[in-house]
């Protein structure tokens, strides 16, 4: 018997390599991304949470979308039509679209989709309201018939972020809006491998091969989605020091967002491209509740914004002044609705004013309860700052810390804050969600029947709202936006507290990563 | 024997009983909605009490309990109010690692930790012995994150030799799988060792001063032979009890670990579903530990009449 040689055993060796690494040469080019949170909830109607929605874009379509100058272009849709009386809305769609298992995208597929998600997005809502039928066709086209001319058809049906509407399976849109779906079809460019993906551990998405890009280059949202590697993984990976770590170590592509905090350590790494991916970034808002003392007293509401500073909470949560913007306009600065004249409040605080209100409304003294949330970092410091700029406003506060689930807990309680209830917490919003009165939900005043947490009744609020919703022209549109954001801080019905933008960072073998709302995955090339 | 063990296990059902009844009230009577978790952030009160309707959750408390229980003793420990997956399965996926990391963790401590402390009991008030010492105290003393990071920061990124997070399942590739077992195993070993160490050193100690030791020496034992076949042996049921109650420590170390080094076991599965009030996962899975901890308290005692046979049940 020969004996085994040196050069034999490095065959062995070098054959083991091959054969441990074949499933991974196989799986071609894969890109890991790391999501801000964990992927729990598949479906994008069930919920708003943005780890949701990203997954949404992953593998549906949409029949509009945006693309990078906030402008909607169709995306599912090849053409459409609107009547001379704006009531009657034709859509056609592309040829070729298929669902991934095969099966052609059909009118009542989109009918069914746009139904399911009319029940629970803001704006899907409000467009329902307007809608009087659906009538489909033919297989491509289909019509939505308005009782009376609605001026943000084409914002509602490109929305981009949470709920956006998107188009899923006739059987699958049949689902109870108030019900997870549990099956995973789309026509978008990425196919869910739900035997591969582990949720806790990764969700895997192939590329789509038959799907078919639009011919305009990748914009926003919108254009031709064309994916450029093979496989998407996206990582569950909690720790926000370890997502940094593995980055360094190039574990993994791309990371969503990071901690401010911990931008300084990727920035000086040679390997690493910090991304800032959303140019229209977030808001901080401070929201107050309209149903219990002091707060529903508007002169008590005001003197609260009388004494907020945006710079002091961008200061104390963000720290790196490139990484926010002190803006008083509530749809956003750079955007077509915003208006910064806001007479100085909440950019610049009159304390004495405060306390004038204040004892004019009669404020007794009683502390108000503030939330604070301790576990969503960006928040943390967002409550100690209130307390400290209201105190100055001869304000007493009572400020209560717990975690961010229990918080989302407490604001739906509308009792006295002595039982349970709150006067006051911050949250925060991407900006793109707050570009116009209707997609911005802190804006409606419906009162306790579907008004955001704080439950703000104003019946002159909802017709201006109404008012702009029905108006078609942008230019009165615009007007009627400015004069919505200047009857909210009248009625000082929440507070907006500053813009800021989280980077995403991706290995420098990475590129394409597209400014949007949402992180994206087309359009992605890794060397 | 036997009626020691069966009895043992007839314990368990008031055990699990109280468990089920205080984890229940527990997250019941505690802030927190799933339905608003589920609904996101820019849901209406409306929309959250329409989720809470469809999930159950607006039932009476007695209601929900008798329906839980129920459906536990039927074998199903129903689904996850997130993943859209039954408990029962996404437990199933999780168990892996954290077995994995347990036993990794459990070897590595024993394998360090007794010769550890025999070693310093044997060289009692040597340098050695306040090593061994040191080593405790720092063991016990430094969080488990801290030590993760710092072996991270050296072993991962700096040297490159080991990966910074993750976990390749051992049908996967074998490889892979004990590449990232042992940055998290030692983390969490680190206690263990201490604990046992300081245990093993104490025991041994105590034994080492028994006149049946200075007879063995007396008959010219080496004193590797009265060390492990006379001192250790009398040193063990100690031991083991220490070995015992570090396992359901373990459980709560894991935790941290795994969110660490992203290791995606029970732990994280546990805190998950506690940040989410997912109330059905979080139920079965301290069900689960429950049931673990009692086991391997059995096992423990159980082991103590390999070691003495004075002890007989």
């Amino acid at each position: 018997m020969k004996s085994i040689t040196r050069r034999m055993l490095a065959a062995m060796a070098a054959g083991a390599v091959v054969a441990a690494a074949g499933p991974v040469l196989a799986q071609g080019k894969v890109l890991k991304f790391v999501q801000n949170g964990n992927l729990t909830i598949l479906d994008p109607i069930q919920t708003t949470a943005y780890v949701t929605r990203n997954h949404g874009y992953f593998i549906y379509d949409t029949l509009f979308a945006s693309d990078e100058n906030n402008a909607v272009k169709p995306q599912m849709v090849d053409k459409y039509e609107v009547s001379p009386d704006k009531t009657v809305w034709t859509f056609t769609l592309r040829d070729g679209l298929e669902w991934h298992d095969g099966k052609p995208v059909t009118s009542e597929d989109c009918v069914a989709s746009l139904q399911r998600w009319g029940k629970r997005d803001a704006m899907g809502t409000k467009l329902m309201d307007f809608v009087k039928e659906f009538k489909v066709t033919n297989d491509k086209t289909f019509q939505m018939i308005l009782k009376e001319p609605y001026g943000l058809v084409l914002d509602t049906l490109g929305k981009p972020s949470s709920n956006v509407p998107f188009m899923m399976p006739k059987d699958v849109a049949a689902t109870d809006a108030f019900k997870q779906i549990d099956k995973y079809v789309g026509s978008g460019p990425f196919i869910y491998v739900t035997a591969e993906s582990k949720p806790g551990e990764k969700h895997v998405y192939n590329k789509n091969p038959k799907y078919k890009p639009r011919a305009e280059p990748a914009s926003g949202l919108a254009g031709g989605k064309v994916v450029k590697v093979d496989r998407v993984e996206i990582i569950e990976m909690p720790d926000v020091q370890q997502q940094v770590n593995a980055m360094i170590a190039g574990e993994i592509d791309v990371i969503e967002q990071l901690p401010h905090d911990l931008i300084p350590i990727l920035k000086k790494d040679k390997n690493v491209t910090l991304v800032d991916w959303n140019p229209l970034g977030h808001v901080f808002i401070i929201r107050f509740n309209h149903l219990q003392k002091p707060f529903d007293n508007p002169k008590v509401r005001l003197a609260a914004l009388y004494s907020m500073r945006q710079e002091d909470y961008l200061k104390a949560t963000i720290g790196d002044a490139a990484y926010y913007k002190i803006c008083a306009a509530a749809f956003i600065c750079g955007t077509p609705n915003a208006s910064e004249d806001t007479k100085g409040l909440l950019i610049k605080p009159d304390f004495e004013k405060s306390k004038a209100l204040l004892k004019e409304a009669g404020y007794d003294g009683t502390p108000i309860v503030l939330m604070q949330s301790t576990t969503l970092p960006v928040l943390t410091n967002m409550a100690p700052v209130t307390k400290a700029l209201l105190e100055q406003g001869g304000f007493k506060v009572d400020m209560q810390a717990m975690d961010w689930q229990t918080l989302v807990n407490r604001r739906t309680r509308k009792e006295s804050p002595q039982a349970g209830g709150w006067n006051v917490f911050h949250t925060f919003s991407v900006s793109a969600d707050a570009l116009n009165p209707i997609s911005n939900s802190y804006f409606v005043a419906n009162g306790e029947k579907s008004s955001w947490f704080g439950w703000p009744t104003d019946p002159q609020m909802e017709k201006m709202r109404d008012d702009y919703a029905k108006e078609t022209d942008p230019a009165k549109g615009r007007a009627l936006a400015i004069a919505i954001q200047a009857r909210a801080l009248e009625t000082a019905q929440f507070g907006w507290l500053g813009q800021w933008y989280g980077p995403g960072a991706m290995r420098s073998n990475v590129s394409g990563w597209l400014k949007a709302p949402v992180p994206v995955m087309w359009n992605i090339e890794k060397k | 024997m036997l009626d020691f063990i069966i009895r043992r296990l007839i314990a368990i059902i008031p055990v699990l009983t109280v468990v089920a009844v205080f984890v229940f009230l527990m997250l019941r009577l505690t802030p927190g909605d799933p339905a608003a978790v589920i609904a996101g952030d820019n849901a209406t009160s409306d929309q959250i009490a329409d989720i809470r309707n469809k999930l159950g959750l607006d039932e009476p408390i007695w209601t929900q309990f008798v329906i839980w229980i129920g459906n536990i003793l039927q074998g199903n420990f129903g689904e996850s109010f997130f993943f859209k997956k039954t408990v029962a399965e996404l437990i199933a996926q999780r168990v892996e690692p954290t077995l994995a990391l347990a036993i990794c963790t459990l070897v590595i401590a024993v394998a360090v930790a007794v010769p550890m402390g025999v070693l310093a009991a044997y060289r009692h008030g040597s340098l050695v012995d306040r090593f061994v010492m040191g080593f405790s105290v720092m063991g016990f003393s430094v969080p488990v994150f801290v030590i993760g990071y710092c072996l991270i920061y050296v072993f991962a990124i700096e040297l490159g030799w080991l990966p910074v997070q993750g976990y390749v399942r051992i049908g996967v590739n074998f490889w892979g799988f004990l590449e990232r077992m042992v940055l998290p195993s030692v983390t969490l070993a680190v206690v263990f060792v201490a604990l046992i160490a300081r245990m093993t050193r104490a025991s041994v100690l105590e034994v080492l001063n028994e006149d049946y030791i200075r007879t063995a020496r007396a008959k010219g034992l080496s004193n590797r032979v009265v060390l492990m076949r006379h001192a250790l042996r009398n040193a063990a049921v100690p031991i083991l009890t220490v070995i015992g109650l570090g396992i359901a420590g373990l459980i709560g170390g894991a935790v941290v670990t795994e969110s660490v080094y992203g290791l995606p076991g029970l732990g994280r599965l546990t805190v998950e579903a506690v940040l989410s009030r997912d109330f059905p996962t979080i139920q079965t899975v301290i069900l689960l530990f429950s049931v673990v901890y009692v086991v391997i308290n059995l096992l423990i005692d159980i082991s103590y009449t390999l070691f003495d046979p004075r002890i007989r049940y």
